[in-house]
């Protein structure tokens, strides 16, 4: 089980990769869309990347609902 | 307003080679006669009958953004390189263009082939949901045209055209189209290809169309000569910034040549063989020139296409021979370069209006000893060191598996 703040540094650390998003522009308030500029491309490769890392699949019905930093870390703490 | 008889000319040059990672570095490089060819140290390659590749000199990591980079397959990666040195070098950020009036035409002989074969390989090992959201606008044959569209912000429309080995030249001739028509006031051309790797190496290699000439690299590629046996797989991307002349002058920009006439033909003979007289590439040449307003005795040098094969050297010959006569000076540029296929032809516009430009014709390398076909021995192939001469109009030749010729007429600016 990895802490809520494990868990930002993982899904900061994927964002960086996938994306270029500097870690510290990342907090729980952020949109993928709107403040990260993340396309919805980039937003299937990051579930990809959410599943190696912590073992949480993401399901295309939920990977919408997902639309900030902090409901990507709700949905791992939940489901992990 | 435009008729069919504008002027077109050059404004901007860039490109990504085997012999340097822009258009300066490579053209010192052919002049010093480098060669770009080395032999594959990968394991997969040993096995190989035909080892021999034309490797980038730069690393495209060196150039572009590793984000960026990452989305785009390596043949969108240097196809972006080139064209964004060809719209710097035309000031086309700065040209005050409407995007609506900027069209983008990039080909390339094989795609994302590349990406393609990687993630048949993640298919394969980790099953379908691994494969990369980004595979299909990386794979797809538009791909490098729609990444360099985005780059220079074109929207008059972005082209891709397919026509294996002669796709660079026959973006080139669109380009020429679109301005003529004035369907766009700034186009930038270009060709690309990125596809080192076992598959399409082993696909050549059956064909019997690459040099075998393993323990001699830089010796491999020959182009017309009696050893040659093949050609070498080069990657890289060249690409060209066109414009009518009257803009270009009403803007101040500096122009490097006029892009004076093109022909296409296909030659309706086979899929694959060249027609063995060059008759294709023949009628192509004729219509260049006559389309550039010019007689062969104009044209003071031919960039050949000449890949090191033995049957299309000879045949190129023939109709070089035919068409333009003995007077030309002739260089292949292979030599040094190997085979850029979907770029060859934008590669070897490049170098023939530095030729132009610099009034200095290259060697082709390694020719050492003359095929002895009556065309090869007839004409002048300037070999062993670049020739100073002095010469208004070039032709540069680009053919394609497919029975696809273009020629392209370069003149002085």
């Amino acid at each position: 089980m990895s802490s809520t703040q494990e868990i930002q540094t993982g899904v900061a650390e994927i964002l960086e990769e996938v994306a270029g998003v500097a870690p510290a522009d990342v907090s729980p308030e952020k949109s993928f869309t709107d403040d990260l500029d993340v396309d919805s491309l980039s937003m299937v490769e990051i579930a990809t990347a959410v599943e190696d890392k912590f073992g949480v699949a993401i399901p295309d019905d939920e990977l919408g609902n997902i639309k900030t930093v902090g409901d990507a870390i709700s949905y791992i703490e939940k489901n992990q | 307003m435009s008729t069919s008889t504008a002027d077109v000319v050059v404004t901007g040059m860039g490109a990504t080679t085997p012999l340097g990672g822009d258009v300066a570095s490579t053209w010192e490089a052919l002049l010093a006669g480098r060669s770009g060819v080395s032999r594959l140290t990968d394991d997969w390659a040993q096995e190989f009958p035909a080892q021999l590749v034309a490797r980038l000199a730069v690393d495209p990591a060196e150039q572009i953004d590793r984000v960026r980079a990452r989305r785009l397959d390596r043949s969108q990666q240097v196809a972006v390189i080139a064209a964004e040195e060809a719209w710097r070098d035309a000031g086309g950020a700065d040209a005050g263009v409407d995007p609506e009036r900027v069209a983008v035409v990039v080909g390339t002989g094989i795609g994302g082939a590349l990406t393609l074969l990687d993630q048949d390989d993640i298919l394969e090992a980790k099953g379908p949901r691994r494969v990369s959201p980004h595979t299909i606008p990386m794979l797809m044959p538009n791909g490098p045209a729609a990444a360099v569209g985005l780059a220079v912000g074109a929207r008059a429309g972005v082209h891709a055209p397919v026509s294996a080995c002669a796709s660079g030249a026959e973006a080139i001739r669109w380009g020429l189209d679109l301005l003529r028509l004035d369907r766009a006031d700034m186009v930038l051309v270009g060709g690309t290809e990125a596809c080192v790797h076992p598959l399409p190496m082993a696909g050549f290699a059956a064909m019997r169309a690459m040099s075998t000439r393993n323990d001699e690299p830089q010796r491999a590629s020959r182009p017309f000569d009696k050893g040659r046996d093949g050609f070498v797989l080069a990657e890289g991307a060249a690409c060209l910034v066109l414009e009518r002349a009257d803009s270009a002058r009403a803007r101040g920009a500096k122009v490097h040549a006029r892009l004076a006439g093109a022909g296409a033909t296909a030659d309706g003979y086979d899929l694959v063989a060249p027609h063995p007289e060059g008759a294709g590439g023949a009628r192509a040449m004729v219509a260049a020139i006559r389309d550039a307003g010019l007689t062969p005795a104009d044209i003071g040098h031919v960039n050949a296409h000449a890949t090191s094969t033995p049957i299309g050297d000879t045949a190129e010959a023939m109709a070089i021979h035919g068409t333009i006569g003995e007077h030309t000076l002739v260089t292949a540029t292979k030599g040094s370069t190997g085979h850029l296929l979907g770029a060859a032809g934008a590669l070897e516009s490049v170098f023939t209006i530095l030729a132009l430009r610099d009034q200095l014709v290259p060697a082709t390398a390694n020719l050492d000893d003359p095929d002895d076909h009556a065309a090869v021995q007839a004409l002048d192939i300037v070999r062993r060191e670049p020739r100073k001469a002095s010469f208004s109009a070039a032709l540069n030749d680009s053919f394609g598996f497919g029975g696809h010729n273009m020629a392209l007429v370069f003149t002085t600016a």
